[in-house]
């Protein structure tokens, strides 16, 4: 049974992960990654690691690719022009991704883990559960739980900087003369998708 | 399931992430294939978490879910930015740092 669903799983997650690399519409590959994702998530559940899972679940799954999905339609998924900078790009990328597997296979093979070809250890029913890993994140990783809380602050603060109208409206009216700057700001309300929903 | 598996799946999606970077141009598309670089490695940190029998691989993959999550809102806002000055979204051609 754990066989079946690791092997559906690794085939969703592998599909899912092709898909986005060879779709030409962003849309699809955004469509695709989130099939990669709920793949993901059943492997996580498989390796015992629930709150993990569910995490992978609401945070990539529901934030996250919500708000790809809203930036794929505001940019609009024009496909790319088969321009190549580097001759035979096309052709020397799939080269450089098998290297990068077979060498990363060796490494792993040959690290002389002992464990690795196991089940790992038996481990209680409450491995990786809300109340093991909140304890642990809230106990000993303290440090680590603050800082993350601080990035996503500085980063929510960072896109608004980013891709806010008032930016852009300072930039253009150096150039010229800041005479449209304000007519602009008012023209349409701000297309931004809010950061703060991941957070 | 050995915990090999894992790894060899974690890895070869890996590969397929870079492989991607390396493929595409539109920066919309190469944020996506970040993505599944950074969930290969949390697979395999969750996956040696187990085969060690220790919680804290579990921490650190919720932390890189973190940091992920901070990326692609930084990342996405950039790409708006781009877009509102009527740059081409290609990473070809985007070339210089001054716009």
């Amino acid at each position: 049974m754990e066989a079946v669903l690791f092997f559906f799983a690794a085939l969703g997650a592998l599909g899912g992960a092709i898909g986005v690399v060879a779709l030409r519409n962003p849309f699809y590959g955004v469509l695709a990654l989130i099939v990669h994702l709920f793949s993901l998530a059943v492997l996580f559940l498989l390796l015992s690691a629930a709150f993990v899972a569910a995490a992978q679940v609401v945070v990539y799954a529901g934030a996250v690719m919500v708000l790809y999905v809203f930036v794929t339609a505001y940019v609009g998924g024009d496909t790319e022009s088969a321009w190549e900078l580097i001759p035979g790009q096309r052709f020397l990328a799939p080269l450089m991704g098998a290297a990068l597997f077979i060498e990363l296979s060796i490494a792993v093979l040959g690290s002389s883990l002992i464990a690795l070809g196991t089940h790992g250890p038996d481990v209680n029913p409450s491995f990786g559960n809300p109340a093991a890993i909140g304890r642990l994140l809230l106990e000993r990783f303290l440090l680590a739980f603050e800082a993350s809380s601080i990035l996503l602050l500085l980063a929510a603060v960072g896109a608004v900087i980013l891709a806010g109208r008032r930016a852009e409206g300072i930039v253009e009216g150096s150039s010229e003369h800041s005479s449209e700057a304000p007519a602009e700001r008012s023209e349409d309300p701000s297309t931004i998708p809010s950061p703060g929903a991941t957070a | 399931m050995n915990i090999e598996w894992y790894i060899v799946l974690s890895s070869l999606l890996f590969a397929v992430g870079a492989m991607g970077i390396l493929i595409r141009r539109s920066p919309v598309v190469i944020l996506l294939c970040l993505e599944i670089m950074l969930n290969a490695g949390n697979l395999s940190l969750v996956a040696f978490s187990k085969m060690v029998g220790n919680q804290q691989g579990q921490i650190f993959a919720i932390i890189v879910m973190v940091v992920a999550a901070c990326e692609v809102v930084v990342g996405l806002g950039l790409i708006v930015a781009i877009f509102r000055r009527k740059l081409p979204l290609d990473v070809d051609e985007l070339r210089e740092l001054r716009g």
